[in-house]
């Protein structure tokens, strides 16, 4: 019982020292930043962290904030561990003059845990890529933004993409795909829609977890030799994308047959193994590896001046370009809420309907200089994804190269599931449905 | 402490048996409550209380319940987690299939649920003890984590194998805000840790403590060791199931089976032993440090103004605090709760030590 009492000693200090540090009430927009830099996924964690850190640099550098308002940030070390994303989510919500504008977690195990906190808060949580496939509903998941896709897309433009190279979907009949999966909710989000596409187009699933962080995977790849499935999805994070790549090598898996979700296929997941990984394919989505117009001005006004977060040869690597773009999509809501709102700092609520609005079009990415880095969004109060649109990229050994088609998922499948999804999740959680046409009214 | 007991003479047989015989602890502890009660709310920011206080009640009552089987019965688990995530499980099935249930009654029937597991996995302390019976706790951690991973009734086939909890209200009283919350886990903790003080200084405590300082002479003098054994393992599990729904509902909200890992356990033996085994008090300290320290040496650098990247800073955390737990044990092996009680014979001497 007295420890409650040095316990509340030690809050009472936090409180009187919180205080000290409250910003006075200056044109600033406060962007937290997620990130984890230690950890089994630091490898694929840091770039992304870069990337986002260095968009947000470099708007002030160039363009001196958003429409005039500076931004300011704080990162927050959450080692991809959902309790500690938490802490950082309670930590940095109220900091800056109008709390914080968005969340941006990677990692679908917090974006799980925050989604609840959302609604009372009025944040908006940006999950580019990731996150709760079902979140697309926006009348129930009112405060997420799935921008570009969520898994369910991913996996299904996977099996598009191998039904073709059969010669038709229809031809995936008695064929094995293998899911070789993170086991965690990232890595099981895919399931629902591969069982979904498996009952139309009879091919047969198998289901290969692999527990966390994922370096021992003898039992998965083992089971695989023997089953020889005709595919392996790799739905991968971290050291577990390279230790996938080298079983396979190690029991002659050929490597063309794989293919990895957008989170599977950037350079740190095949760097370890090098040239033996070459034929791996990966879908990648918005931003692939390259320079463009963006990097040129990143070099220019943060890294020639010594602001820049990482280092200068690691731009334009695939995760870091896709948290270049994940930070652009942020910063692009908050631009879209100024002409509602007017050019000040803007609440989490404001900064909703600037996201709920986003049309970043052909001539938009241009202007931002992500020509080629990324495919136009437009989302809605109903739909807070945007179309999901990604292509295949293959390692050839040294370097990825992106293949020519561009795949789209198949809303006649994805709707009703994720009408249902979000349903169960409404009745369990009492939320009662925004009504779209109302508000817009 | 700075106060001495003389002259408050125990003349019948109730003021012999109080919780806290003496006037001046019970003044405190009567000052304590309504400061908790009363005065936190009012000035404690919400930060505090959803990084700090709400976990580190939460981890109190679970560390409680692994001081009873530990520290007070002498067996020894390092699978705890796995009884909270029983309980946490069942509280979301319960909640979720029977919704006209009150809160509290779910709390109650996951704590039992969880103590029938607990009973279940107690079984082989009967026969092994030490470090084979910790390995044998451990087959619990194992086996719930394949278990609520893998079969899908439990988790009301999510999709991503994570579930997520409704709001929890009680007689109409919507537990919505930190503060709401913060109170109401008080309230559950003074009822336990009341429950807990009686339990551990009635004939069961007795009974656990005698199994735990030499079972053969125990079983000479009377004292059956199934019934002691079993009985501890079932309220330790019981607190501990308890503690997990909590943690899912009131902290975490949604959550995976990762959210109660081997980590998890490996804290809660850690709380129990910097704070001390075999005293609650100790169960309290213990929770306070291994939930504040991270946090505070987190925001140590921010604090200080020194500009240091986030990596660097969780890095050097995790060092202090591994340092600082090897620190402890050997300075005070017996835990926050021992120094405390050293604190006070020293302070009732002062200033004039011998």
């Amino acid at each position: 019982m007295k420890a409650k009492i040095a316990m509340l000693a030690v809050s009472a200090a936090i409180a009187a020292i919180g205080s000290t540090t409250v910003l006075a009430q200056a044109k600033e927009q406060f962007f937290p930043v997620l990130s984890y830099r230690t950890g089994a996924y630091a490898p694929n964690g840091i770039p992304f962290a870069n990337g986002y850190v260095d968009y947000l640099k470099l708007v002030n550098a160039r363009d001196g904030g958003i429409d005039g308002v500076k931004i300011t940030f704080e990162e927050c070390e959450t080692g991809y561990a959902t309790d500690k994303g938490v802490e950082c989510y309670e930590r940095l919500k109220g900091k800056g003059p109008t709390g914080a504008t968005l969340f941006q977690p990677l990692s679908t195990g917090i974006t799980f845990a925050v989604t609840d906190k959302s609604f009372a808060d009025k944040i908006p949580i940006i999950t580019a890529g990731y996150g709760r496939a079902d979140s697309v509903d926006g009348t129930v998941f009112g405060w997420n933004f799935p921008l570009g896709g969520t898994y369910w897309d991913a996996a299904d433009m996977l099996v598009q993409h191998v039904g073709k190279k059969e010669g038709g979907l229809d031809k995936l009949k008695g064929k094995k795909i293998a899911l070789v999966y993170h086991d965690s909710p990232y890595g099981k989000e895919p399931i629902a829609l591969l069982q979904e596409r498996a009952k139309m187009h009879g091919y047969e699933l198998l289901l290969l977890p692999v527990t966390h962080p994922g370096v021992e995977q003898k039992a998965t790849w083992l089971q695989i030799r023997q089953q020889r499935p005709d595919y392996v999805f790799l739905w991968g994070w971290g050291v577990m994308n390279s230790t996938s790549l080298k079983e396979a090598v190690a029991t002659g898996y050929p490597r063309e047959k794989m293919y990895g979700v957008w989170w599977s296929g950037a350079e740190p997941d095949v760097a370890p193994v090098g040239e033996a990984a070459k034929g791996y394919n990966a879908l990648v989505f918005l931003a692939p590896a390259g320079q463009g117009q963006v990097h040129k001005d990143m070099i220019k006004y943060v890294y020639d001046k010594g602001q820049g977060t990482g280092k200068k040869e690691e731009i334009g690597e695939v995760l870091y370009n896709r948290g270049l773009v994940s930070a652009m999509m942020g910063v692009e809501g908050v631009r879209r809420a100024h002409i509602k709102y007017g050019k000040k700092p803007l609440t989490g609520e404001q900064v909703r309907w600037g996201l709920e609005n986003l049309a970043i079009d052909k001539a938009a990415i241009k202007k931002l200089g992500f020509d080629g880095f990324m495919l136009p969004v437009s989302t809605s109060c109903v739909n807070h994804s945007g179309e999901s649109t990604a292509s295949i990229h293959t390692w050839d050994g040294k370097k990825w190269v992106v293949g020519p088609d561009h795949y789209a998922s198949d809303q006649q499948i994805l709707k009703p599931m994720i009408r249902a999804s979000a349903e169960k999740y409404a009745t369990e959680k009492k939320i009662t449905r925004r009504d779209c046409a109302k508000e817009a009214g | 402490m700075f106060y001495r007991e003389n002259g408050q003479f125990k003349s019948n047989y109730a003021s012999d048996q109080q919780m806290l015989p003496i006037l001046q602890d019970r003044v405190f502890m009567g000052l304590l409550l309504v400061f908790a009660f009363g005065a936190v709310p009012l000035f404690v920011s919400d930060y505090v209380f959803l990084s700090l206080l709400i976990p580190f009640l939460i981890l109190t009552l679970a560390a409680i319940g692994l001081n009873i089987l530990v520290g007070y019965c002498g067996q020894i688990s390092i699978g705890h987690a796995a009884f909270m995530s029983v309980g946490a499980y069942a509280a979301y099935n319960l909640a979720l299939r029977l919704p006209q249930l009150n809160f509290l009654v779910v709390l109650v029937l996951a704590g039992l649920i969880a103590a029938a597991v607990g009973i279940l996995f107690g079984i082989p302390s009967l026969r092994i003890k030490g470090l084979y019976l910790a390995v044998a706790t451990l087959a619990a951690q194992f086996f719930t984590d394949w278990l609520f991973a893998r079969v899908k009734w439990f988790t009301n086939y999510s999709s991503s194998g994570s579930v997520s909890t409704a709001p929890i209200e009680l007689f109409g009283w919507k537990v919505d805000s930190p503060a709401e919350k913060y109170l109401f886990l008080l309230g559950v903790l003074v009822v336990f840790t009341v429950v807990a003080k009686n339990l551990v200084r009635g004939h069961i405590g007795r009974a656990w403590m005698s199994m735990r300082d030499m079972d053969v002479a125990a079983e000479v003098i009377g004292i059956r060791p199934v019934y002691a054994k079993l009985t501890a393992f079932a309220v330790s599990s019981f607190y501990v199931g308890v503690a997990g729904a909590l943690w899912g509902f009131v902290y975490l909200g949604a959550w995976e089976p990762l959210a109660f890992n081997l980590s998890l356990s490996l804290n809660l033996l850690f709380m129990i032993i910097i704070g001390g085994m075999g005293s609650l008090l100790g169960s309290y300290f213990g929770a306070a440090f291994i939930v504040a320290l991270p946090i505070l040496l987190d925001q140590v650098p921010n604090w200080l103004g020194v500009e240091m990247s986030t990596a660097l800073a969780s890095h050097l955390a995790s060092m202090i605090f591994g340092s600082l737990i090897v620190f402890f044990l050997i300075v005070e092996p017996h835990g926050l709760a021992r120094l405390w009680a050293i604190g006070k014979e020293k302070l009732r001497l002062w200033p004039f030590p011998h």
